[in-house]
């Protein structure tokens, strides 16, 4: 479906089709080790429960049973207890608990056994974690991790389907990384551990059990992915096809399929929803004059429709530009109010 | 506590000490002779007998005694005050008392905006459990903050600068009235009953770290029908959190009084499998024996307790309140007759002799003037600049742009 919006967009065009050489990626020397994202996921989690003891993880189901979704296999066994915590079904209550946690110096890893229960404990996430370090002007920070899987699977019907990029991506004071590959997986959840700040790490039950190609650098104990920068996953120059999670997927097929027909596609890898790198994706713009955003949430206040209004508004001859609350947290200070929202 | 009074009071004599009570025969005896010497209350010549009765350094009185929920046991029946301690719980209580009546000044001078909820009349319960706990322990509150913060450690300059919004406050002017925060004092919360997992959390980490320390959780009587709270009482209890529940009951919750809020207004045992203690919130030695019982039993690895504080704010529910609605001035009138914290404190310190109403006057008169200096620094510090706007958005970041209203204004963020 993919292919069928690009090709439709490209008709119209007129324009002269070049053939650049695509960019091998993925291609590594003949023995090459494929990991699945869960195991990636796995793997990154006993490392960091290793490195430093204040690193813990709690969620439901996550020791004894190894996880609802096995991401956890193995940890409970490895580090018992203390350090891997089966919470009852009280996701406002638990996810409390670990912003407490964090807040008095420990590392916690939250896992909600999907991100649709996460709404049940928002207000921790948002009003408890994300805001605290600015209300405090800079004493309290919150180093936690919230994690679990994401958006749709398969026939599990609306309530265990929504995408939450966008609205975790909305707010300041949260970074929001959405893994597609085990080699995101890893170095995204590695660098949330590490991270400081509250970290949503979104990840996708479907892609789980997918193995991809691990590089070598990957399997490194200090292997980390920097939040905030996208990966150029394909190179191309006649379009410009930008994703996250498992539809990048969906994109790198989609361009292998027109790549036949002599239309080079430039898949974009998010990587990060917040902070956003909008850079390359403008780069890439500029190049190929051609956009395309495919996400698994709702197109309306989207992850997209971002892109797209900041796109807009990078180029010159824009129409319109977006006005909004200034993209820090709401300074309590009475004066500045007036120059923080556009009344 | 870390404050400290100094003592100006002569040597107390050796015949005085100890076995005087608040009503001992020695005190009638004394009082006798001071009237025929002049009048009911020390005048100069009284004051001469005084100074050459001395002070006595103790006394114990008699307390109320705490309803109790699945213990045996409870807080002793009596109290020991030193005169030491009595003058420190003196200051701060006052300090707390006229730092939120200058608050209520400074709100209707249109110089503090936004929330401001006062916790006048509720001293007893932050200077009580301030005093019976290390500074190493661990408390978060909701967002009737100031009193606690204050027995946190936090000056009144910095507490009131934050109050109007300066970059001297406590949070830079970031924060406000409902977060502010200093070591082991995790705020000063806004949303209603969410700052009580958190200290759940907080709890947790203490006993994750093997040390002692405990956690302090406040929330009041309109909190505690939150469902996130009985989510947390279960995990506390099932895995031992070192964790003090703490229940400020004042009456309302905003303009609902607790009977037209709660099924059981014994807030004490809502805690279920958890135990519990009802305590007198007006009077500070019982708060602060009550705090020492409850704190000795989260430390013991037991798991959690929940103590109930019957207490009472005079101002309403925020300053856009009068608080008249939904309660009669009568009411407040009587509690402040009665059972005033200060009042009922000060009583005892002059009643056994702990203190003159001299001294105390002078601790009046030197609080006066720290309330004043602050509120003149509160008034007078700038506001934050606007190119601070976007710092402090994450932690240990390089520098990066926020964007401002529009996309051709940032603001550089560092942390």
């Amino acid at each position: 479906m993919a292919a069928g919006l690009v090709r439709s967009g490209l008709a119209g065009c007129g324009q002269q089709v070049s053939r650049l050489l695509r960019r091998r990626f993925h291609r590594s020397a003949p023995a090459a080790l494929q990991v699945t994202v869960r195991d990636a996921l796995n793997q990154a989690m006993d490392e960091e429960l290793e490195r430093d003891e204040k690193v813990f993880l709690l969620g439901e189901e996550v020791a004894q049973y190894d996880g609802a979704y096995k991401v956890s296999r193995g940890l409970w066994k490895k580090y018992g207890d203390k350090r891997i915590i089966d919470t009852p079904i009280s996701e406002m209550g638990f996810a409390g608990i670990a912003v407490g946690a964090a807040m008095a110096g420990l590392r916690p890893i939250c896992e909600f056994m999907t991100f649709n229960f996460s709404m049940q404990a928002i207000d921790q996430v948002i009003n408890s974690a994300a805001k605290t370090y600015y209300m405090s002007g800079g004493l309290q920070p919150v180093p936690i991790v919230f994690r679990g899987p994401n958006g749709a699977s398969a026939g599990v019907a609306a309530q265990h389907s929504q995408c939450f990029a966008a609205w975790y991506g909305h707010c300041p004071g949260l970074k929001v990384v959405s893994p597609w590959s085990s080699e995101d997986a890893k170095g995204l959840i590695k660098s949330a551990i590490r991270d400081d700040n509250p970290v949503v790490v979104l990840e996708n039950e479907l892609m789980y059990g997918v193995p991809f190609e691990f590089p070598e650098e990957a399997q490194s104990k200090d292997f980390l992915i920097p939040i905030g920068k996208a990966k150029i996953e394909r190179e191309g120059t006649h379009i410009t096809l930008v994703s996250h999670s498992r539809p990048v997927g969906h994109c790198m097929e989609a361009a292998a399929i027109l790549s036949k027909e002599g239309i080079e596609c430039e898949v974009i890898n998010l990587r990060t929803i917040r902070p956003m790198d909008i850079e390359t994706i403008e780069f890439s713009v500029m190049k190929t004059n051609h956009l395309v955003t495919v996400e698994g949430g709702w197109p309306q206040f989207g992850v997209g429709a971002e892109i797209c209004a900041r796109i807009m508004e990078g180029t010159s001859d824009t129409p319109g530009t977006g006005q909004g609350l200034a993209g820090a947290g709401l300074y309590y200070c009475p004066g500045n109010l007036g120059v923080v929202s556009p009344a | 506590m870390s404050r400290s009074v100094p003592s100006t009071a002569a040597q107390p004599s050796p015949w005085s000490r100890y076995w005087c009570s608040s009503y001992g025969s020695l005190n009638k005896m004394l009082l006798v002779v001071s009237r025929m010497m002049g009048s009911a209350s020390p005048k100069p010549a009284g004051e001469v007998l005084l100074a050459a009765r001395n002070f006595v350094n103790e006394a114990s009185f008699d307390i109320k005694k705490c309803a109790l929920h699945r213990l045996e046991e409870g807080p002793p029946v009596s109290a020991v005050l030193t005169r030491e301690e009595g003058l420190k719980y003196y200051k701060i209580m006052q300090t707390v008392r006229r730092m939120e009546l200058k608050a209520d000044q400074l709100y209707k001078q249109k110089v503090i905006r936004g929330f401001c909820h006062l916790y006048d009349g509720q001293e007893a319960c932050c200077v009580g459990i301030e005093a019976a706990i290390n500074p190493s322990d661990h408390v978060i509150t909701a967002y009737r903050a100031h009193g606690f913060t204050y027995a946190r450690g936090l000056s009144v300059r910095e507490i009131l600068a934050e109050l109007t919004g300066r970059r001297g406050g406590c949070a830079k002017g970031k924060g406000g009235s409902m977060h502010m925060y200093t070591k082991n004092f995790y705020g000063g919360n806004g949303i209603v009953g969410a700052q009580v997992p958190v200290g759940a959390g907080i709890a947790l980490a203490c006993k994750y770290k093997s040390t002692d320390e405990i956690c302090f959780t406040l929330y009041g009587d309109g909190a505690a029908n939150q469902g996130q709270i009985f989510e947390t009482y279960n995990m506390a209890a099932l895995w031992k959190l070192p964790c003090v529940f703490v229940c400020e009951n004042n009456r309302y919750g905003m303009g609902t009084s607790t009977e037209r809020a709660a099924a059981s207004t014994d807030y004490y045992r809502r805690g279920d499998f958890i135990p519990g203690i009802k305590v007198d919130g007006m009077d500070v030695l019982c708060v602060r024996e009550a705090t020492k019982f409850v704190a000795s039993y989260a430390r013991s690895g037991k798991g959690p307790i929940l103590m109930e504080l019957q207490t009472y704010r005079y101002h309403g529910h925020s300053m856009s309140d009068p608080g008249v609605s939904y309660r009669s001035r009568e009411e407040i009138k009587e509690v402040r007759n009665k059972s005033d914290p200060i009042m009922l404190h000060k009583n005892r310190m002059v009643n056994s002799k702990l203190a003159s109403i001299e001294e105390l006057k002078e601790i009046d008169i030197e609080v006066r003037k720290e309330i004043e200096d602050a509120a003149q620094f509160a008034t007078a510090d700038p506001e934050p600049p606007l190119e601070e706007l976007g710092y402090h958005v994450y932690s240990g970041q390089i520098s990066f742009d926020v964007r401002g209203v529009n996309q051709w204004i940032k603001y550089k963020s560092v942390c």
